[in-house]
């Protein structure tokens, strides 16, 4: 059944190949995906690989992923191998020469910002380390802007058609995006110094940005779950200064995060980490009131 | 030596290869390509330049946050727009992976006398392995992106008895446009599911029965593979192999033509965020000539016998996952199963060192295997597997003459092999894995075995990519 319909859609595409179409964009993360589509408007047709309630370094480089890959005119990835157990396959499976790294079709977030965290030096027992930084860049707001800036030149070039249409709808943004920025750091202003607990380090930009004090994380080691022992060190060291909130994303597990909170008596505050990992977070705008708002909401 | 057909396809894929070939058209067209060029050109300066400039502009207004309160944060920062600071020759270093495997294996039937009931043995790599401690095979994988055209990949296997083995050696094309993938060398082949997944990968320490009787365990071609992905939002496969036919079912001819013929088509997709399913049916057609195997005669005294004809095996195979929300980090489940039937169709000769009769062969045999595998909690997975055999009913000219009796080939005699398998592993990490099994196998002629194994395999170097 599946193959029928499959076979009628070669067809009706085949049929239907018009000259102007929008590009096709495979972004990794909503993230990335949300910010193609607020810089390519109608002109781009976005597919996201992952939700906001998915771990991004563990993803099954599924079927219709390589199917979207190989009609994707543009990939929009993370880089700094945060998708090296996945990505490179479905490039090796599309058969399709646009989207390899170094190519038209290949955007890396990374390759546009200055990450935290690189390792003066890399070895596996110090757990899954990202050897070119850390690279959950997107929630420190500034990193958006300076990767919009980088997309929008690639969607210029890539569809020289639009360029002027998307050097106005990124320049748009970057106006809107700062002024938000500016209204995010003013309602924030309370957080500073603000002492929290978090589980894998993919809190790090956000905690840089708003000046919030990282005082443990409850993975001992990137990647590497707590043990029993550990959470109890854990406990120990954090009556000393205690936090006042213990961060989680949408996608983390909250058992370990949970029973810490008994402990430490702190609220667990669930952040959407990416667009679509709360109700309120439908698009970039809303990933950061709605982080703020809830970060905010512990605080008082 | 006519060698044309084989140049052909050398040329024709070269031609393929070439990523932009420039159809002499009329000056106009070429000019305004120029120009569109240069207009690139300067659009990436200017990007590039706006981009260092926002850089600028962000690391100043990072450090002016940072500077209130301190963060307890390592001040280490990658330079933007370089992947890091590398250089000299070593920058175009390979990426190096190796895999260590091994197992303790406590066996009730001895190892060495192990052949699947009813069918021509492979010569491959069936049965359960050795007794105690086993060094298992050491992969090395060495894979690079050769320029921007091909992609290589090397992975030889080291052997516990000191030999290497190379167990892929391929080229694939990165630059070809609409769905189209060559590769070449010496690759596993597309056919099923399992066949193109390395050991290391499996979920089970040996390999499901129909691979072992059907393949030898597992089919490598040396040859050449054509894939073409159709332009769908659901995916959907078709590939082409064809190879010199070393390896079983087919066996060396010393002839110039193409052995090994395989075809394969797979279709997969998504079923909501939670289920995503793959499936497939293949076709391989592979000749022999004089391909021997060992047997004893009516009256126990070995001989050597000898296939030649063809082997032609149908596969079909399917494969569901499902985790919650698509996080395959807390729980999942992988259920898969596949499907051969071989119809063997040629002569069959007997004792080829002393009496050597010769006599017509026919055979259909099938099997099957279903096995699920459940992530019940992060790092802990326990799987079951049914292996299920039949050897038909072979038809032996020799034996339908009167010529033998059919207690001369008791290798060919029928039988229905079974096997059941669970498992247990822990997963401490993406890169080691230590795995529990134990087999009730049945598929020897008249020995029941049971299988008790332990096995660790671990992965150093760089971080592969799974296939799904």
């Amino acid at each position: 059944m599946n193959s029928l319909r499959g076979v009628l859609a070669v067809l009706l595409l085949v049929a239907a190949l018009p000259a102007g179409a929008a590009i096709k964009v495979l972004a990794t993360t909503p993230e990335w995906g949300a910010l193609t589509t607020e810089l390519g408007g109608d002109k781009v047709n976005v597919y996201i690989a992952t939700s906001a309630f998915q771990d991004v370094h563990r993803i099954d480089a599924k079927p219709s992923l390589v199917a979207r890959a190989r009609s994707a005119d543009l990939v929009v990835a993370t880089g700094a191998e945060l998708e090296i157990g996945w990505l490179p396959v479905l490039l090796q499976e599309a058969g399709n020469g646009k989207i390899q790294p170094g190519g038209p079709g290949y955007f890396e977030a990374a390759s546009q910002l200055r990450l935290l965290e690189v390792p003066t030096s890399v070895d596996r027992s110090m757990g899954d380390i990202h050897p070119l930084g850390n690279p959950h860049a997107h929630l420190d707001p500034h990193n958006i802007a300076a990767v919009a800036l980088g997309l929008t030149t690639k969607l210029a070039t890539l569809d020289t058609a639009n360029a002027a249409f998307y050097q106005q709808r990124g320049a748009d943004f970057q106006t809107r995006w700062k002024a938000a920025i500016t209204r995010w750091e003013t309602q924030a202003a309370p957080l500073k110094g603000v002492g929290v607990v978090v589980i894998h380090r993919d809190q790090v930009y956000l905690c840089h940005w708003l000046g919030l004090q990282e005082l443990a994380a409850i993975e001992p080691k990137p990647g590497v779950p707590p043990s029993a022992g550990y959470l109890a060190e854990l406990v120990t060291k954090l009556s000393a200064t205690p936090p006042k909130m213990i961060l989680r994303n949408a996608y983390n597990d909250s058992k370990a995060a949970d029973w810490l909170s008994a402990r430490v008596h702190a609220p667990v505050v669930m952040l959407p980490y990416s667009v679509g990992g709360t109700p309120e977070a439908k698009d970039l705008f809303g990933l950061f009131d709605d982080t703020i708002n809830r970060l905010l909401g512990a605080v008082k | 030596m006519p060698k044309i057909r084989s140049s052909l396809a050398v040329l024709l894929l070269a031609l393929g290869a070439t990523p932009c070939v420039t159809y002499a058209a009329d000056d106009a067209a070429a000019l305004r390509a120029e120009l569109d060029a240069l207009k690139q050109d300067y659009a990436n300066r200017v990007g590039a330049l706006e981009a260092r400039i926002n850089q600028l502009e962000t690391a100043q207004s990072a450090v002016a946050v940072a500077s209130t309160p301190p963060p307890p944060l390592p001040a280490a920062e990658s330079a933007p727009g370089s992947g890091g600071a590398r250089g000299g020759q070593s920058a175009f270093n390979p990426a190096i992976s190796m895999i260590l495997a091994g197992n303790y294996a406590s066996l009730s039937a001895d190892p060495s006398t192990y052949r699947i009931a009813g069918f021509l043995p492979s010569g491959g790599e069936v049965g359960p392995g050795e007794r105690s401690f086993n060094l298992g095979e050491s992969e090395l994988t060495v894979a690079a992106n050769v320029d921007p055209y091909f992609f290589a990949n090397v992975t030889a296997s080291v052997t516990a008895d000191n030999e290497i083995a190379v167990e892929e050696a391929y080229f694939r094309t990165l630059a070809l446009h609409d769905g189209f993938t060559v590769k070449g060398g010496r690759f596993f082949s597309g056919l099923g599911y399992l066949n193109e997944i390395h050991a290391h990968a499996w979920d089970f320490v040996d390999q499901p029965l129909i691979y072992q009787a059907f393949f030898g365990g597992q089919l490598a071609q040396d040859g050449l593979q054509v894939k073409w992905l159709a332009p769908t939002d659901t995916f959907m496969e078709l590939g082409a192999e064809a190879g010199n036919g070393d390896r079983f079912p087919a066996n060396h001819r010393d002839r110039n033509g193409l052995n090994g013929t395989t075809l394969f088509a797979h279709v997969g997709g998504d079923i909501g965020d939670s289920t995503s399913w793959r499936t497939g049916l293949s076709w391989n057609d592979s000749r022999s000539d004089d391909r021997g195997y060992e047997d004893v005669d009516a009256f126990g005294v070995p001989v050597e016998n000898a296939f030649t004809g063809t082997a032609r095996t149908w596969v079909v195979d399917a494969l569901m996952k499902w985790s919650p929300n698509g996080d395959s980090t807390r729980r999942q489940l992988k259920l898969q199963g596949e499907y051969m039937r071989r119809t063997e169709d040629g002569q069959l000769a007997f004792d080829t060192t002393g009496t050597n009769l010769l006599g017509d062969y026919r055979n259909r045999q099938s099997g099957w295997y279903v096995q699920g595998v459940y992530l019940f909690q992060p790092r802990w997975r326990i799987g079951a597997r049914y292996d299920s055999l039949d050897s038909g009913d072979a038809r032996i000219g020799l034996v339908q003459s009167g010529a033998l009796t059919r207690a001369a080939f008791p290798t060919l005699l029928s039988a229905s092999p079974e096997r059941f398998t669970i498992m247990l592993d822990w997963s401490p990490s993406e890169f080691s894995r230590l795995r529990g099994q134990y087999a009730w196998d049945e598929s020897r002629l008249d020995e029941r075995d049971r299988q008790f194994q332990l096995q660790y395999i671990y992965s150093i170097g760089a971080h592969g990519a799974h296939k799904f």
